[in-house]
């Protein structure tokens, strides 16, 4: 058939040059369409890439991130080793536990402190509730994205229970700057175990109606089932991390091969599938969820009953002259703090590596092959977060 | 659709947590670098999980290599670039580690090597980590130092009228402070 149709065309062309008339061909340049998604798309967050389009194909890809830098790293030069806390979590406040965590961490290593135990377990905690609320937060858009507005509703409103309780420990519902250099800012109020433990409970009872209404979802399993495919050892070569690291089917969290803190004396498992499709990079941080609600459970077991929950510094305290490197889980993969201190009060140097930076390099090696519709399940499966890539 | 259950993998809770208690990794890895380099590597320090190397930036492509293919250190972390005026030097640290080699996954190898500070030209490593390319740029633009070899040395945090000199060099200074 395409050979009849080719040689109908070529005789075609032939009787029109007969005429003396020009041919024009198509080129290959004339069929491409350039398209900008973002920033003020909707669909894209605060980042910008640039794609080209063959009919349904995308061919090209051009990530331009940076419409929210807002120099952290400089920032972090001007002002003292406490003072950097509450503008650090700023690139990504629903996680802001966590990205201070591992900042503390890099300092305490700089002020040879080491954090009272009660502490660890009050900031393990902490971490882990604001793993599920960001977790949270990023399903929910993965859900209004592939026009799913159930699984929008259904994990905005359930994370409203998460904030509840951070805010019953820390004070602010999204930015706790409860991390500090020493250990937590203050001690778990009255009636916290017995309250986090129902809200636990609960919620895992939620995880069974997401994954009935969304990840059983027809639709939603067309629409992400073999999309989007990062072999193993694509993802290892590009060095992408967290939950998509983890849907390529390597077995990489942080908190089980470096522990930090509490996390060695916590039985939890880590959770990857070998897939490789969007819908494994959907699915981890869910499986991720359910994992946390475990780490939780055994934490509040854990726990000493009583104790200091921070070490007193001096204040204004200075670091002594070396480097520090320290990196925890986020719900974005690793985030790590290279710290560089010169001995005096303020850092020389502060380069903060986090998950989503490293997980754009995968998005041009997933759009360019894949369908225009597929875009959107690509893309938000990534669990990249511009403001956080841009720091 | 397919059954989820048989895609789920959990690792076991005990087969990844390597306790460390003297440095034997982090030594050893030094050890196997200064056999095959003799003095062209410099150890800085190695403590528990972390371990820096310091190469001279017309060797850093050749131990960068050496890392991949034979200690399986198969990504970067980050690149950190540190600018020190009073040495005129800018350092590039990159901050290795391995995800297919589960004993090295705790280890953070930093390869660090140093540029003149008026003259800023480093070899890039992207032939090597393909996982370098945008922490490069990145670096290219904050701190002013040339990848050779990088296909895009070019803007990429920065707004696109930015017309002062790289913002992480110390001279650079925020208005006001």
């Amino acid at each position: 058939m395409t050979n009849n149709y080719n040689e109908s065309l070529e005789s075609k062309l032939k009787e029109t040059t007969k005429l003396g008339l020009d041919v024009v061909k198509e080129s290959t340049e004339d069929r491409l369409m350039t398209l900008s998604v973002g920033p003020q798309h909707p669909g894209s967050g605060h980042f910008r890439f640039t794609i080209k389009v063959d009919g349904d194909y995308i061919v090209y890809c051009d990530p331009d991130p940076g419409y929210v830098h807002r120099g952290e790293e400089k920032m972090c030069e001007y002002r003292n080793y406490i003072q950097n806390i509450p503008h650090l979590e700023r690139p990504v406040i629903h996680d802001s536990t966590n990205i201070t965590y591992s900042y503390s961490l890099a300092v305490e290593e700089l002020l040879g402190i080491e954090v009272p135990r009660r502490g660890q377990f009050i900031r393990a905690i902490a971490s882990e509730l604001n793993r599920l609320v960001y977790t949270l937060y990023w399903l929910a858009i993965y859900g209004i994205f592939l026009g799913h507005s159930t699984m929008f509703m259904w994990p905005a409103g359930d994370r409203e229970l998460f904030i509840d309780l951070l805010a019953a420990l820390t004070g602010a519902r999204v930015t706790h700057a409860f991390n500090i250099p020493g250990g937590v800012r203050n001690d778990i109020p009255e009636g916290f175990k017995n309250k986090c433990l129902e809200y636990v409970n609960y919620f895992e009872k939620r995880l069974k109606a997401y994954e009935d209404i969304f990840y059983n979802n027809p639709l939603f399993r067309q629409r992400t089932e073999n999309v989007g495919i990062l072999l193993k050892e694509d993802a290892i070569n590009l060095g992408v991390t967290g939950s998509v690291l983890r849907a390529s089917g390597v077995a990489h969290d942080v908190r089980k091969v470096e522990p930090y803190d509490v996390y060695n004396e916590i039985d939890f498992k880590v959770q990857y599938m070998k897939t490789c499709d969007s819908f494994a990079r959907a699915y981890v941080p869910f499986l991720d969820m359910r994992e946390s609600c475990n780490i939780i459970r055994q934490l509040l077991d854990k726990m000493p009953e009583s104790g200091e929950v921070r070490l007193k510094l001096q204040s204004n305290p200075k670091g002594r002259i070396g480097e520090a490197y320290k990196r925890v889980e986020s719900g974005r993969g690793a985030l790590s703090y290279y710290i560089v201190s010169d001995g005096s009060s303020k850092p020389y140097r502060v380069k903060i590596s986090v998950g989503s930076f490293r997980n754009i390099l995968a998005l041009p090696h997933l759009l360019v092959g894949s369908r225009l519709g597929d875009m959107p399940s690509i893309y938000w499966a990534l669990n990249y977060w511009p403001v956080e890539a841009d720091r | 659709m397919r059954d989820i259950n048989n895609d789920i993998n959990e690792s076991s809770s005990t087969d990844l947590n390597i306790v460390q208690s003297d440095l034997e990794i982090e030594n050893s890895l030094y050890s196997k670098l200064s056999s095959k380099f003799n003095d062209k590597v410099q150890l800085i320090y190695t403590k528990p999980n972390r371990i820096k190397i310091y190469v001279k930036p017309e060797h850093i492509v050749e131990v960068a290599f050496f890392l991949k293919a034979k200690l399986g250190l198969d990504h970067a972390e980050s690149v950190c670039g540190t600018d020190y005026p009073n040495e005129n030097v800018i350092e590039v640290i990159y901050h290795l580690n391995s995800y297919a080699n589960e004993e090295l996954s705790h280890i953070i190898f930093a390869l660090s090597t140093k540029t003149d500070r008026d003259s800023s030209y480093l070899p890039s490593l992207l032939p090597v980590f393909k996982s370098v390319e945008y922490h490069e740029r990145e670096t290219y633009e904050m701190l002013g130092v040339y990848f050779q070899g990088h296909p895009r040395n070019e803007r990429f945090l920065l707004p696109e009228d930015w017309a002062d000199i790289p913002p992480l060099k110390k001279d650079f200074r925020i208005k006001g402070r």
